[in-house]
């Protein structure tokens, strides 16, 4: 199968690399990059455990082709905080115990650092209909919807203070 | 004590030992995105292994061609079952004393059975050649159904087992029949029920399901030929006891074989089991000489891989007019498929499922559990549960409210009334269990009191009223359960799986500085076993859990231990930590009254230190012994502080809960609205509140799914038609309740902590919840019994049946 050329900035970086036509973006994340956050629970984009933010939207990315993702701003997990700076995100799961074996935490994270982009302060049933793209086996989403609760109000308190 | 000493209470929460909601340490690498999954890891060379599956229930395979797969640029490898025949590798042993076939063997018995292997230098390319391998079928008949499978007619499945009238577990008396297990007493339950005043009689379905944690199955098998040594990385519960199979089975001597469990995605008793992958990826890379990967798919997850339940429970029970239980008898028919691949400890085919007499105090019962082959596939793993006791918590709580139906009687009240006492314990139950502990009506009238159940009947009862008056299309369920579990397994003379005794272990070094790390022969899948078993380690030897590292899952460097599935760790290995702790604590002893100059019964522990008594200011720090552990030449005592501990427990521990579960359902729609969950755990000592919630959090909302929607069915002709996430249900976020949790603590008499373990406690008692709320929304309308799952459909033909649609 001939290759095609394809260019990417995956956390920032410039990424140029030749992939089949048929082959899918969390193929080339985890295989070709090694950026082996988003995980694959399902391949049939119903887990969101490959979810990736490509060009600001969240997307599953079992189900883009690489070919799709030509030229696309990709952001990870690994792209969303620094070991010395995490994410307010990142923080609040952890404090407030929102991932137990962790498979999901990478698309849970990066879903949920989307929907504060697009809405800074969600109610627990809009963050529970935002989330519904991205299933979790351990958690239950109690302790997940509260972490991404006190993360959107630390975000907005920040927010404020600067203003 | 000096003026420079912290105050005790200050000094323990510094330790952040037992009891303390610490924050798990595995959170920092998971939150940024540097778990270490298995399909994560990538080695030099690497290949790819993949299956070619049978699309039929049960067919012969007339002849297999790979001549195109293999023509495929980029395969290496079509192995079939001629292939492994010549190793001995075509079949492999089951956990449960049966033999499960590798890759087919002349016949597949299930839809999707592992029939060749194909592996390539990636994985595309081995999707691409499993379609290039021709295989010829001839189809045969196909039994689904348990009961059909033992009619004199149906057909054979096992060919392999022609003529054997005995296997593991004593007589077969068809040729789809694999065991009858029988615990009670038979004729005094069978007395008691024919001249009993009342006698309720059911069958309980529980259905056919699958753990399905968020990672599949999968490994990389890699064989060093140079230095002969087998190391296999894979989704392990159990990495011990794979290694000692993989040796038996392989012939490779254990000490070259290494089996590295890493971050786990999740297990739910999916990955107690050996699957045909493992092998097929060992043998390629033995014969390849490269590290082989084999990650199954979804698809494949769900249709191969452990499933869970299957049990058709018919049960008798029976009581006075004013509803004190007088006996129980219960007859399973249970769906193994076509290989018995139960996970239990060796001699009990039907796991503990004979802790079916619950809470009750039941004089006497009488169980039988009879094993079936159908055209089905094998597993019948403890989902979430210890060896059958969902199974056994669902089906007496079914009973109990089946009975409250025909005495007419509140179904609390009736629970109330037969409760095993605080004063039995410990009780001996009819079927054989010596329950440790308990304090049922506490934790009952706890329960009772923080929904209003008295409120909430009311409101019910006016529900009623307002929709016979044709006011509401909407009914109330309130769903009680109590159950008690059976977790911890177990004691090596009665617990053990391929003849390896059921302990657990944890060996402790103490480094100089006063730090440490322990290693364990279990492995966390999510359950934080590095956060919490620090916390039992810093409470026992007084240094802060922070500084102690906690590593599972290595074969190599751990003892040997028999792994994490039916709520073993903490009853099991945390007793081994504390006990190990206890030897190190002994030694830190003899090394402070060295230092302080005193006999060593003249000092005494203080949370993290030794002091001398009566005189406090003088004392020795846990720190301060650790570092003389190391560089002082103490007399009689050997330099070091290390201690492993083997623990071999007394007993099983039997944590219990009351939960209640009030649903609002719409009769024209079917669909259900849980409207609030309240769940009381006892779990005995608590070592982590934090972790302990968010498990009962997650255990409940897998039981929501078993109970309202989540099914692996299959049609007549053997097809799985649940096999991907569209048809298999998981709840999301939008749909799962919002769950209330509370507790009361008895401690096990026997656990060195008093620990009993949660993790699968919500599992056994949420799903009775849920059920029994459907159930008694529509009590009021002549329901006694509807087998799960309650998805919207069976719940509007609930309706429909009782006549409700007009
Ligand atoms: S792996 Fe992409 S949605 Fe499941
Ligand atoms: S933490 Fe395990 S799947 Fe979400």
């Amino acid at each position: 199968m001939s290759k095609m050329h394809i260019t990417l900035t995956v956390n920032g970086k410039q990424e140029e690399l030749l992939a089949e036509p048929r082959e899918l973006l969390i193929h080339v994340l985890r295989e070709r990059l090694s950026i082996t956050g988003p995980h694959i629970g399902c391949e049939t984009s119903h887990c969101g455990a490959c979810t990736v933010d490509m060009n600001g939207k969240s997307v599953k990315s079992c189900t883009v082709l690489a070919a799709q993702a030509n030229g696309a701003e990709i952001t990870t997990i690994e792209g969303l905080g620094t070991p010395d700076s995490l994410h307010v995100l990142q923080t609040m799961f952890r404090e407030h115990h929102g991932l137990q074996c962790g498979f999901c935490t990478p698309g849970m994270i990066t879903r949920a650092y989307r929907l504060l982009q697009e809405n800074p302060d969600p109610s627990e049933e809009e963050i529970r209909y935002a989330m519904a793209g991205n299933l979790c086996r351990c958690t239950g989403y109690q302790n997940i919807v509260k972490a991404i609760m006190a993360a959107a109000s630390e975000l907005n308190a920040v927010k404020e203070a600067a203003q | 004590m000096n003026d420079m000493t912290p105050p005790k209470d200050e000094r323990a929460v510094a330790l952040k030992g037992l009891g303390a909601s610490r924050k798990r340490v595995e959170d920092v690498r998971f939150t940024q995105g540097k778990g270490n999954y298995v399909d994560d890891l990538k080695l030099p060379g690497m290949l790819f292994g993949d299956f070619v599956r049978s699309p039929y229930a049960h067919a012969r395979i007339k002849s297999i061609n790979s001549e195109k797969a293999k023509a495929l640029p980029g395969v290496v490898a079509v192995l079939t079952a001629a292939d492994l025949a010549p190793l001995n590798l075509h079949w492999m042993p089951t956990l449960a004393g049966d033999v499960q076939m590798v890759l087919a063997d002349g016949k597949v018995l299930f839809q999707g059975q592992e029939v060749a292997f194909v592996v390539a230098n990636d994985r595309y390319v081995a999707a691409d050649a499993v379609e290039l391998v021709e295989v010829e079928y001839e189809e045969l008949p196909v039994v689904v159904d348990p009961f059909k499978a033992q009619a004199p007619d149906a057909p054979v499945l096992r060919e392999d087992l022609a003529g054997k009238t005995s296997g593991a577990h004593g007589p077969r008396r068809h040729h789809n029949h694999i065991f009858t297990w029988e615990q009670g007493d038979r004729d005094a339950t069978e007395k008691v029920l024919s001249s009993a005043d009342v006698v309720a009689e059911e069958m309980v379905y529980y259905h056919r399901t699958h753990p399905c944690p968020l990672e599949t199955c999968g490994c990389v098998a890699s064989m060093d030929k140079v230095n002969g040594k087998l190391t296999v990385h894979g989704t392990f519960q159990a990495p011990h006891a794979v290694r000692t199979v993989a040796s038996l089975i392989s012939g490779i001597a254990e000490h070259n074989i290494r089996i590295i469990s890493p971050d786990i995605g999740g297990g739910f008793g999916n990955k107690v089991g050996v699957y045909p992958g493992y092998i097929c990826a060992i043998v390629a890379s033995i014969v390849t000489g490269k590290p082989v990967k084999w990650i199954e798919d979804r698809m494949e997850n769900l249709m191969a891989t452990a499933f869970a339940r299957d049990y058709w429970m018919k049960g008798r029970i029976s009581a006075t007019k004013d509803g004190r239980i007088t006996g129980l008898s219960c007859h399973v028919t249970a769906d193994h498929g076509a290989f018995d691949a139960c996970a239990d400890p060796t001699k009990f085919p039907a796991g503990f499922f004979n802790i079916c007499t619950g809470s009750y105090d039941i004089p006497v019962a009488h169980l039988a559990v009879d094993g079936v082959y159908t055209n089905k596939a094998p597993g019948g793993v403890a989902y979430r549960c210890s060896f059958r006791v969902t199974e056994a918590a669902y089906f007496i709580e079914r009973m109990i409210e089946v009975l409250a139906i025909k005495l007419g009687m509140d179904a609390a009240e009736l629970r109330t009334k037969n409760f095993i006492r605080k004063d039995q314990f410990p009780y001996q139950s009819a079927l054989g269990w010596e329950y440790d502990s308990g304090d049922y009506h506490t934790a009952w009238d706890k329960a009772l009191k923080a929904v209003d159940y008295a409120g909430l009947r009311r409101e019910q009862a006016d529900r009623i009223a307002d929709f016979k008056a044709g006011k509401t299309r909407k009914l109330l369920g309130i769903g009680l359960t109590h159950f008690t579990e059976i977790v911890g397994a177990g004691p090596v003379k009665n617990c053990d799986i391929l003849g390896l005794g059921m302990f657990d272990s944890c060996e402790i070094r103490i480094h100089p500085t006063g730090s440490a790390i322990a290693r364990l022969g279990t492995i966390s899948q999510g359950q934080g076993h590095a956060t919490t078993f620090a916390q039992i380690l810093a409470s026992e030897i007084g240094l802060p859990a922070d500084d102690i590292t906690v590593e599972e899952g290595d074969t190599d460097t751990a003892p040997y231990g028999l792994g994490t599935y039916g709520s073993r760790s903490t009853p099991v290995a945390g007793a081994a930590t504390a006990m190990a702790g206890r030897k190190i604590r002994a030694k830190a002893q003899m090394i402070a009254a060295y230092l302080l100059e005193v006999h060593d019964d003249d000092v005494e522990w203080d949370i993290d230190r030794f002091v001398v008594k009566g005189a406090p200011e003088r004392f020795k720090t846990m720190k301060e012994i650790a570092f003389a552990a190391y560089n002082q030449a103490i007399p009689g005592l050997e330099p070091g502080l290390e201690a492993v501990s083997y623990y071999d427990p007394p007993n099983m521990t039997y944590p219990f809960g009351a939960y209640i579960c009030v649903m609002e359902i719409d009769v024209d729609t079917g669909e259900h609205k849980v409207r609030q969950f309240y769940a009381l755990d006892d779990c005995g000592t608590r070592i982590n509140p934090m972790i302990i919630e968010g498990q009962v959090h997650g255990g409940a909302t897998e039981g929501y799914a078993i109970a309202m929607g989540q099914e692996i069915a299959y049609d007549e002709i053997g097809n799985v038609k649940t096999g991907t996430l569209m048809d298999f249900f998981l709840p999301t976020a939008w749909e799962t309740p919002h769950y209330t949790t509370d507790f009361t603590v008895t401690p096990s008499p026997h656990h060195p902590i008093g620990a009993k373990g949660v993790g699968e406690s919500p599992n056994v008692g949420s799903v009775p919840a849920f059920s029994n709320a459907v159930h008694d929304a529509f009590r009021a309308f002549g329901l006694t019994q509807s087998h799960m799952p309650h998805d919207h459909w069976r719940i509007w033909k609930v309706a429909h049946d009782l006549g409700l649609h007009g």
